[in-house]
């Protein structure tokens, strides 16, 4: 288990080098020019070529990489080339609400997908399964940026229970956070709760037709605990798995929810840095949303053996 | 041949069923599932309800447990345990009786126990389900019912998941689960089926054991007579959800009424070998020295090696049965995947035809390829449920170059010669049944022209009618075509009846080998002796209602 873990922490290291080359190639090759960017419309040819210079941009591609790598090694994961900012303390800064609202949105997910998933599959074929599915369905093909509104326009315009936008953090305290993050969370929990649900039912539906579950109706369970206790922990690996992606695909996608709620979270620190061609910033932003998706992964594959005994690494 | 001649009239009756009818709604007109049926058992009685497969004894031990699947309607009849009439009870009040009351144990020990849970908590939850125990009491009744089913290692075992026990242990922790509570009455399923005869008998005098020391009424659904001959006091004959004919086991084996109980008799393989048939003299098969060794590699320690075929040595003719006898573990599967270079032996000669085909590459050994087919055992699984047959039939031929035209006519022929009506090509093998199915594996598996064909416990999942019927097309394809035959099993009845040779293999060693005659009547080796003794209802000659004649009488002493 141990060099395992160990193993599988190294393999973090040559994966992360390969997203750091097609990073930096990626950037390279898209169209346009930061330096003409930083330096506006009014500007002459001779300020353009200084301000290339000073940002490092005429140096020969592998130099660039080289210095970039260099760095990363260090820690530094550069200054924005607009705001000449260090990245590091940028994304400090903006990390903490899109972390914030993506646990709490997971957890909101999980609390009501699994009993829905399984409800589902337990009265499968039956009108609660219809129900749950239809709202999957729904959740899954309704843009965010549509649901966002209307929860806004029922439960902060008319209800007037939530503030439309903004963001608190949670050291000013739990209700003012929760004021604030619980409805852009709800607007990204109808997708969650959509795909945990769905893949829940799918492996409940699976588990349920096993022979042991009927011996479990055999010993005289009841029916509740014939589906937590006997078949959900079977069901588990797959959900998990889909919670752990859902997890890391919520940190890179929350773009659109942090601008409708106005949350000032890296989602929209991402976009505004593509617009600029702030490639520092577009970087480490990529680099970090790798890195999140590898850990992420690796957590949940050490959790298998949490709840699957025949898994041994 | 002993019977059980046990007389309960005194007993208490722990069941009846009465007038049992169980229909699948919406299916007016069509046969019912269950139709009258009459059932008693009494404290200490063995019945053993007989059947082949869709004759509804699982649907009557599903119904007495109020387990039926929702499909499912009990429309007419009584079902009493201790005289409480149970189909009229809430699901709250019938939990309460399960397990405590009436306990189950199942067919597939590897799939019956919860595979997350340790086997020591799957006991335990039937006392937290039905007793106010403590914790300390629920766990030391937990540990006296495993040293009662005569599991080794308590303390290790209660603390194992279930996939780190052996098939036999699994089935000692349903049983034990099934009896912790001393229930009235313990329905078991098939409960050996999926085991090994060596294990089944053990299993068998496990279950006898603690019937009398608890007093337990036992129903035995099976579908195995020898089984049926060694358990037995009262049997129920099933067919087509109705009972065909119920009496003590002897006189049912003895003098069965029912036309269908005559027929089912009748098919069960016998023991003692057929007559050898004279020996070709065209060798098509030749291994020698033939190896396979798994594990031993390792980066940073060297693992333990494991000899799964050791030094196997046989020459098959043409026409010939060789059948590869053993119990799970043994590597007579082993020995046929090398065969059949599905894997790659770790040393020795594989003669096909003359050629050694041990060490051939891919390309090499794909002319050799169509020389040997397979038919495996389960041909639910062993034919592609979204190809036509015709599909499936052709592509060998197709990928020898056969045109498709050709090939094509040859499955309509192929279908025709294995007996199974022309339209069928055009169908999809769930359109089939398990007979039929394995008939179509079969013309699959000879529309190459085979010189060897391997079947893999070819009949294992079939009813005994229809794998007596199997059997023979397998002999007329011999008589016809020539074909050499490898058979794989672990069923010495069977064995008995098709094979020309045998080779009986233990733990990847060839432990006898010899013509069937010889071996299965005067075994030499003691594992041998071994098996023969453990086949259930090995003394009694089932085909001709008596006692196994001393002549043909398989005897190991």
């Amino acid at each position: 288990m141990f060099g395992y873990i160990l193993r599988r922490i190294l393999a973090v290291i040559p994966v992360m080098l390969l997203v750091a080359v097609f990073v930096f190639l990626l950037l390279r090759l898209t169209p346009g020019d930061p330096a003409a960017i930083l330096a506006g419309d009014m500007t002459t040819p001779a300020k353009l070529e200084r301000i290339r210079e000073a940002m490092g941009l005429n140096e020969p591609l592998h130099i660039q990489f080289a210095k970039w790598i260099g760095q990363l090694a260090r820690g530094d994961l550069g200054t924005s080339l607009i705001s000449s900012t260090p990245v590091s303390s940028m994304i400090a800064s903006r990390i903490g609400p899109t972390l914030s609202i993506g646990v709490l949105t997971i957890l909101m997910s999980v609390a009501l997908a699994i009993p829905m998933g399984v409800l589902a599959a337990w009265k499968h074929r039956k009108g609660a399964d219809y129900v749950v599915m239809t709202f999957s369905v729904l959740g899954f093909s309704v843009p965010v940026f549509v649901t966002g509104y209307i929860f806004i326009l029922i439960f902060s315009l008319k209800l007037n229970w939530f503030p439309v936008q903004g963001y608190v953090p949670l050291s000013q305290g739990l209700g003012a956070f929760m004021t604030h993050a619980f409805l852009p969370a709800l607007t990204l929990t109808t997708i969650y709760v959509a795909l945990i649900a769905r893949m829940t039912r799918a492996n409940m539906l699976e588990v349920l037709g096993e022979d042991y579950i009927r011996t479990a109706r055999a010993k005289g369970a009841s029916e509740r605990r014939v589906l937590f206790r006997h078949a959900l922990k079977n069901a588990a690996v797959p959900i998990l798995t889909v919670i752990g992606t859902g997890f890391a695909l919520l940190i890179g996608g929350v773009v659109v929810t942090e601008t409708v709620f106005n949350i000032p979270g890296i989602g929209r620190l991402t976009v505004d840095a593509i617009l600029a061609r702030d490639y520092p910033v577009i970087q480490a932003m990529i680099l970090l949303t790798s890195f999140l998706y590898v850990l992420v992964n690796l957590v949940i594959d050490l959790s298998y053996t949490f709840f699957d005994p025949r898994i041994r690494y | 041949m002993q019977f059980k001649s046990r007389n309960f009239d005194a007993s208490p009756v722990a069941l009846t069923a009465e007038n049992l009818t169980v229909t699948l709604p919406d299916t007016a007109g069509q046969p019912q599932v269950l139709n009258n049926i009459d059932i008693t058992i009494r404290q200490g009685e063995t019945v053993c309800l007989v059947g082949e497969s869709g004759s509804g004894k699982s649907v009557t031990s599903l119904a007495i447990m109020g387990l039926l699947p929702e499909a499912l309607q009990v429309t007419q009849g009584r079902i009493n345990l201790e005289g409480r009439d149970l189909l009229p009870l809430t699901q709250v009040q019938m939990r309460e009786l399960r397990a405590a009351r009436v306990a189950m144990i199942f067919q597939e020990p590897m799939t019956a126990l919860n595979p997350v849970l340790r086997v020591g908590d799957q006991i335990m939850e039937v006392m937290e389900l039905h007793t106010e125990l403590s914790a300390a009491e629920r766990r030391a009744r937990a540990i006296a019912i495993m040293e009662q089913v005569h599991l080794p290692d308590v303390p290790r075992i209660f603390r194992s998941y279930p996939h780190q026990l052996s098939g036999g242990q699994r089935q000692r922790i349903m049983i034990a689960m099934a009896l912790v509570l001393e229930p009235v009455l313990l329905i078991a399923d098939e409960p050996t089926t999926a085991l090994d005869v060596t294990t089944q008998k053990q299993i068998l005098s496990l279950i006898a054991e603690l019937q009398r020391v608890h007093g337990t009424a036992v129903l035995f659904i099976t579908h195995d007579m020898g089984v049926v001959a060694e358990i037995a006091d009262t049997v129920y004959v099933m067919r087509r959800g109705e009972i065909a004919e119920h009496g003590p086991v002897e006189q049912l084996l003895r003098q069965p009424r029912a036309e269908y109980t005559r027929e089912l008799l009748t098919a069960v393989p016998s023991l003692s070998p057929r007559a050898p048939r004279p020996a070709g003299d065209e060798a098509v098969l030749q291994v020698t020295d033939l190896n396979k060794i798994y594990g031993g590699g390792g980066l940073l320690r060297k693992l333990p090696e494991t000899h799964a075929a050791k030094d196997v040595n046989f020459t098959l003719h043409r026409s010939r049965t060789l059948g590869i006898v053993g119990e799970s573990g043994s590597g007579k599967s082993t020995v046929a995947r090398c065969i059949m270079r599905l894997i790659d032996p770790s040393s020795g000669q594989i003669l096909l035809d003359g050629k050694d085909i041990a060490s051939l590459g891919r390309n090499a050994l794909k002319p050799h390829r169509k020389k040997l087919q397979v038919v495996f055992q389960d041909p639910m699984r062993s034919l592609n449920p979204r190809w036509k047959v015709a599909d499936s039939l052709i592509e060998g031929p197709l990928n020898y170059g056969t045109s498709r035209r050709e090939a094509l006519a040859e499955a309509g022929r192929m279908l025709e010669f294995v007996g199974l009506p022309e339209g069928s090509l055009r169908r999809y093998p769930h359109q089939f049944s398990g007979g039929q199915r394995q008939r179509i594996a079969i013309a699959r598996a000879v529309m190459m022209r085979p010189d060897v064909l391997v079947a893999d416990e070819a009949v294992s999942a079939l009813d005994v009618s229809v794998q007596a019927q199997v059997l023979s097309l397998l002999d007329q394809l011999q008589q016809e075509l020539g074909i050499a035959i490898v058979f794989i099993t672990h069923d010495l009845r069977v064995a008995a009846q098709i094979c020309d040779d045998v080779i009986v293999m233990q733990q990847g060693v060839v432990v006898e080998q010899g013509s069937a005659a010889e071996v299965l009547v005067h075994p030499r080796h003691d594992y041998t002796r071994t098996l023969i003794e453990a086949a259930p209802g090995r003394k009694w000659d089932f085909q001709n209602f008596r006692e196994m004649t001393e002549v043909n009488h398989a005897d190991p002493a």
